[in-house]
């Protein structure tokens, strides 16, 4: 069932967390890997702020869940050990405007990103999603996947430019794939021609 | 209500089953169970069709059991057609590693090309 297929070249450079920049609104953020530069604890009472406040119409999939025991039960999920995550934080406020959670799925991860509706258009986004990347890399996360609607033309427009490609758009959702060539030193040689 | 049940043998599936018997033993619906093979589920058709006897055996529910040849959401929108279905109930698919719902092939092809009502169990 799990068969996608991923784009043979692996991406080239993504900055990693934690580092600063300041969106198209002159407004500064920071970008902060949960556990390195922001605990667990902290993370989870940023990101239910932010998605208690999350305009549902911006959901995808069912993600994320309305109401803060169901924010909280996700979180707790998306935030586990295993997990990769990178919270943008608004300077001025301290508060979480973006998130970018990576869940493992077998040796592939599943990519979400959100960003809040007052802190969208500034071009957060991409460096939030840039970032992420990075962090990924950090942590030896190769295959990445993610779903979109396929309406969502922004978005779709969003993970191209990071050099994901369409791997099913047979279905509701897009599937988009990316390889951040992590594992490069030998765990995954089958597509490596040198 | 003449209700068409499609199970595949999917998790979500096999769940849409259960509740629906459940809902049948109080409502007294007409129910039909139409199997079909799923390459998602990795089960034959005969194994799919064992376990929903073993659960209306349970149940206490009675149901016509069929099989459903070749693409299954074509086959159960056109068995629901011709013998005049109310209503196709089905599996509301399954959760992606971060909690994305995911509606399934055959859940999809239904929504899309059913004249009749379509539930997807969640």
């Amino acid at each position: 069932m799990n068969s996608r297929e991923y784009p043979d070249e692996p991406r080239g450079q993504f900055p990693a967390p934690p580092r600063e920049f300041v969106d198209r609104r002159q407004r500064s953020v920071r970008v902060l890997g949960v556990g390195p530069h922001v605990d667990r604890n902290q993370a989870t009472e940023m990101l239910v702020e932010m998605y208690n406040a999350f305009d549902p119409a911006d959901r995808a999939q069912g993600i994320p869940p309305t109401g803060e025991s169901a924010i909280r039960d996700w979180l707790g999920r998306v935030l586990e050990e295993d997990c990769e995550n990178v919270v943008a934080v608004a300077r001025e406020s301290e508060a979480a405007v973006g998130h970018v959670t990576l869940v493992p799925d077998g040796d592939e991860h599943e990519l979400a990103i959100f960003v809040i509706q007052s802190h969208q258009d500034a071009g957060i986004g991409t460096e939030l999603l840039r970032t992420a990347l990075g962090h990924g890399v950090a942590r030896d996360v190769d295959r990445v996947w993610l779903t979109v609607e396929r309406w969502n033309s922004q978005a779709v427009s969003l993970y191209q430019k990071m050099g994901f490609e369409t791997s099913d758009s047979g279905s509701f959702e897009l599937e988009m794939c990316l390889r951040l060539g992590a594992s490069e030193n030998g765990v995954d040689q089958t597509e490596s021609t040198g | 209500m003449n209700l068409l049940l499609g199970v595949g043998g999917t998790d979500d599936g096999i769940r849409a089953m259960e509740r629906t018997l459940d809902r049948v033993d109080e409502t007294d619906d007409d129910l039909t169970i139409a199997v079909f093979e799923n390459t998602a589920s990795g089960l034959t058709v005969d194994e799919v069709v064992d376990r929903v006897d073993d659960n209306l055996t349970t149940a206490g529910v009675k149901a016509s059991v069929r099989r459903v040849e070749g693409h299954p959401g074509s086959g159960l929108v056109e068995l629901a057609e011709r013998e005049g279905f109310d209503r196709i109930v089905l599996g509301g698919g399954e959760r992606s590693p971060m909690g994305k719902v995911q509606v399934g092939s055959v859940g999809q092809y239904v929504v899309m090309n059913a004249p009749m009502t379509v539930t997807l169990v969640r």
